[in-house]
């Protein structure tokens, strides 16, 4: 009950249903893209961070190698590094804590504890979000894998247009002012370019190398591209970046 | 077999970049242009992965249903539907346009 009282904890275990939702697509993609139902459990159990599973499915999809979908995912992956830091400075977890919260580190659990100013609630916020995704994240990728499997063709099913949606649906809350539209466009162009001339897989790196040069050699806001897919804090209408600056 | 390392390769991956934010010294890591790059590659990423599975096909191009999968998605996510939603959007727009015979 007092738990329950908790604004943070209300939020976290808000946007765990709605993340841990969206894990039915992802294991109902994922046995269509030509994984197995244990390789998909393996992805959301061990990987844990949505970007980065749809990014290895994706590849795999597209006929990309092992080495290519492994590639996509890592870079992907990167963001929670940043994550990791910001969350370290903020709850200083300790001894066995500190690996726990590590796999629970994503985008959500992220945007949930920087949301709040109070360093109980940071806390809080973190734990609920982070460990309600998990559990939920996980039984629906495999309520989906087994869906999935007994779908047939997927093509049928309009399971590669799924795909298509799920990722413009990951890509669209980064897309807030002028230069990150920038980006996504020259990245957009430079993978269609370069589609019919290498490898499978391949093009999404040259994507990622280009959009690291823009980073690295621009100068923008410093958590451009680091929001959440599902905005905890969506209704209360204010932008998580102020949040964070006000609570830094 | 193969796809198997190479996932649990990705799966270890993903939890070193984790791992090491809670590690590393936080100077590293607060270096702007480290948090920008991890930002704009992940609009990168995402983007090239929106191309790739609308119009590749393997190292081919072509613009077939996906592509009004691709508009139904941008339609949904601009009246602010809810994740699920967007994705049955895409499914479905897919479908029906295969139903109606583009390929």
């Amino acid at each position: 009950m007092k738990l329950l009282a908790s604004p943070a904890v209300r939020v976290g275990l808000s946007i765990s249903i709605a993340t841990g939702l969206y894990g039915i697509s992802f294991g109902a993609l994922s046995v269509t893209s030509g994984l197995s139902f244990w390789q998909t459990i393996a992805l959301s159990l061990l990987l844990f961070s949505g970007g980065s599973q749809f990014a290895f499915i994706g590849v795999v999809a597209g006929g990309g190698s092992g080495v290519a979908a492994m590639g996509a995912a890592t870079l992907l992956g990167m963001r929670n590094g940043i994550y990791g830091m910001q969350l370290n400075a903020l709850l200083h977890p300790k001894g066995w804590r500190r690996y726990v919260a590590a796999q629970l580190t994503i985008d959500e659990s992220t945007a949930t504890s920087t949301g709040q100013s109070d360093p109980a609630e940071q806390q809080r916020g973190f734990w609920a979000a982070g460990i309600g995704i998990y559990v939920l994240w996980n039984l629906f990728t495999a309520v989906g894998a087994l869906a999935g499997s007994g779908l047939g063709d997927p093509k049928q099913w309009g399971l590669d247009g799924a795909a298509v949606a799920a990722f413009l649906a990951l890509l669209w809350p980064r897309l807030k002012g002028r230069e990150p539209v920038a980006i996504a466009v020259v990245c957009a162009l430079a993978t269609v370019l370069v589609v019919p001339f290498v490898p499978a897989g391949v093009p999404i790196l040259v994507a990622a190398v280009v959009a690291a040069l823009a980073g690295w050699f621009s100068h923008g806001r410093s958590d451009e591209g680091l929001e959440p897919d599902v905005d905890p804090y969506a209704e209360h209408h204010h932008r998580r970046q102020d949040s964070q600056q006000a609570g830094a | 077999m193969n796809l198997w390392i190479w996932l649990l390769l990705a799966c270890a991956l993903a939890y070193a970049w984790k791992v090491v934010g809670y590690f590393v010294p936080a100077r590293f890591l607060k270096d702007p242009r480290v948090s920008r790059v991890a930002g704009t590659m992940t609009i990168g990423l995402l983007a090239s992965l929106t191309v790739v599975n609308t119009v590749a096909t393997g190292q081919s191009l072509a613009a077939d249903a996906r592509v009004g999968a691709l508009a139904a998605a941008a339609v949904a996510l601009a009246f602010r539907a809810p994740f699920l939603l967007v994705v049955i959007a895409g499914a479905c727009t897919a479908a029906l346009l295969r139903m109606i015979g583009w390929n």
